[in-house]
Order: C-alpha cells, then sequence, then structure tokens
C-alpha cells in the first residue's frame, strides 16, 4: 500500500474471493471522502465482484478492465 | 429489516465452513451485520484445539470432534489424505484457510455465537471454545437475529 495524492493503490494480485473484496473495504475506510483508490489484480471473480461490492455499498466505480491476465480497477469514495 | 445476514453453520466439514466465512466475511466487507451461529458439528470451527468430553462416551465423542484446522473436506477426505491434498491445492492457488478466514470474520466485526444445546450435548465447554465466540446462546436468541435479516443461510 502506497499513499498518493490522488488516494491509494492496491496491489491484490494473486489473492482470491474474498480477499480482494475485504481489503478493497478495508482500504476505503482510510481514505477521504473523494478520494480515488486503483488496484490491480488477477482474480478473474474481481470484473463481477468490484462492481458488485460498488452497487452495494454506494461507492463509485471509476474504471474496471482487463489488460492481458491483470485487472485494473480504480474505486472513489463516495460516502 | 436491517441490513443484516444470518448463518447457521451446522456442517463440520471444511469445504462448506470456508464457504460459510468466505460468504460471512465478503458480507461484512459489504458492510451487512453478520451473526454466524455455530450448531452440532459446526462447533468444530470455533474449538480449541483440545479434546473435550467428562463422560465416557463424551471423551469419545471429542475424540472425533476436530479444530477449525483438523476438520476434512466432505468428499475425498479418505482419513485425512484428502485434507491434507486440499491444504495443498489450497496454499498452491492462495486461497485462505478456514483459520484465516475465521480471523479475518473476527477482525470485520463478524458475531459469532455457539449453541448452547449442542455445547451440553457434545460437552464442550465455553473454555474450550476460541476467544472470537461472544456468546453463547439458544434457539430464540438464534431466532431474533434472524428475523432482523435480509438474508439467511443454513450451512
Amino acid at each position: 500500500m502506497e499513499a498518493t495524492k490522488r488516494g491509494l493503490v492496491l496491489d491484490l494480485k494473486g489473492l482470491l474471493c474474498p480477499i480482494p473484496v475485504v481489503k478493497l473495504a478495508q482500504a476505503v475506510k482510510t481514505v477521504q471522502v473523494g478520494d480515488v483508490i486503483e488496484a490491480t489484480a488477477t482474480d478473474p471473480g474481481v470484473l463481477a465482484d468490484i462492481p458488485a461490492w460498488c452497487r452495494t455499498t454506494g461507492q463509485e466505480l471509476v474504471s474496471i478492465g482487463r489488460e492481458d491476465k491483470v485487472i485494473h480497477f480504480a474505486v472513489r469514495r463516495v460516502k | 429489516m436491517g441490513n443484516r445476514l444470518s448463518l447457521v453453520v451446522f456442517s463440520g466439514e471444511m469445504d462448506r465452513l470456508m464457504a460459510a466465512f468466505v460468504i460471512a466475511t465478503g458480507a461484512a466487507a459489504s458492510g451487512m451485520e453478520v451473526t454466524m451461529f455455530f450448531t452440532f458439528w459446526g462447533l468444530q470451527a470455533v474449538k480449541k484445539p483440545v479434546r473435550t468430553g467428562a463422560s465416557a462416551m463424551g471423551r469419545m465423542l471429542g475424540w472425533f470432534l476436530k479444530d477449525a484446522d483438523g476438520v476434512g473436506p466432505s468428499k475425498l477426505n479418505f482419513g485425512g489424505a484428502g485434507r491434507w491434498m486440499f491444504k495443498q491445492m489450497m496454499r498452491k492457488h492462495n486461497v485462505t484457510s478456514v483459520p484465516e478466514l475465521r480471523a479475518l470474520a473476527a477482525e470485520l466485526g463478524v458475531k459469532m455465537l455457539a449453541c448452547q444445546m449442542s455445547m451440553e450435548v457434545m460437552e464442550v465447554r465455553r473454555e474450550d471454545l476460541v476467544d472470537s465466540v461472544q456468546e453463547v446462546v439458544g434457539v430464540a436468541a438464534f431466532l431474533e437475529e434472524a428475523a432482523r435479516s435480509r438474508v439467511t443461510l443454513f450451512i
């Protein structure tokens, strides 16, 4: 975990369900409202789970995409 | 009805316990209030690795009662060989183990309750249970939680 001006960068590569979602939930609590958390992951389940987590918790999914085997996503803390 | 999840954990098998704790931790991370009620074989998930039982039959039963790390999978156990194999494969694929998931659940504020009646029948004492168990309760206490929950699952 590394603090940046925009929020936080998380490396979730190699982690399987439920850990990516749990780490994201824990990370969101450590940043300010409006900050963005950027993350990389390798579990394909993340593609469905992160959008679902954002809908459930009311946070904003800024982007999500897959490049080869690595999934990149960004979530903004809204509340 | 609150944003709550209630789980009855009846099974004492590695794969089912994993499912229970994955759902519980995922729900807690998604902002739900989670209660897990451990009953009968499910008590093994919250039992310390100690031998239990007071009477002769209780001690015999205690010999079969495992802890969260000692339980085998529901299929392909083969007297412990399957458990070893599953653990190797879980490690290889970097899947979180049942004891680790339980610790994570406690960290996320998942409420863990143990069934008083099962404990009486199986001669498991309060001190045989891990500290993450908050209370030992009966069916009415669990039902009160379930009635206030949006989702209730029996595993």
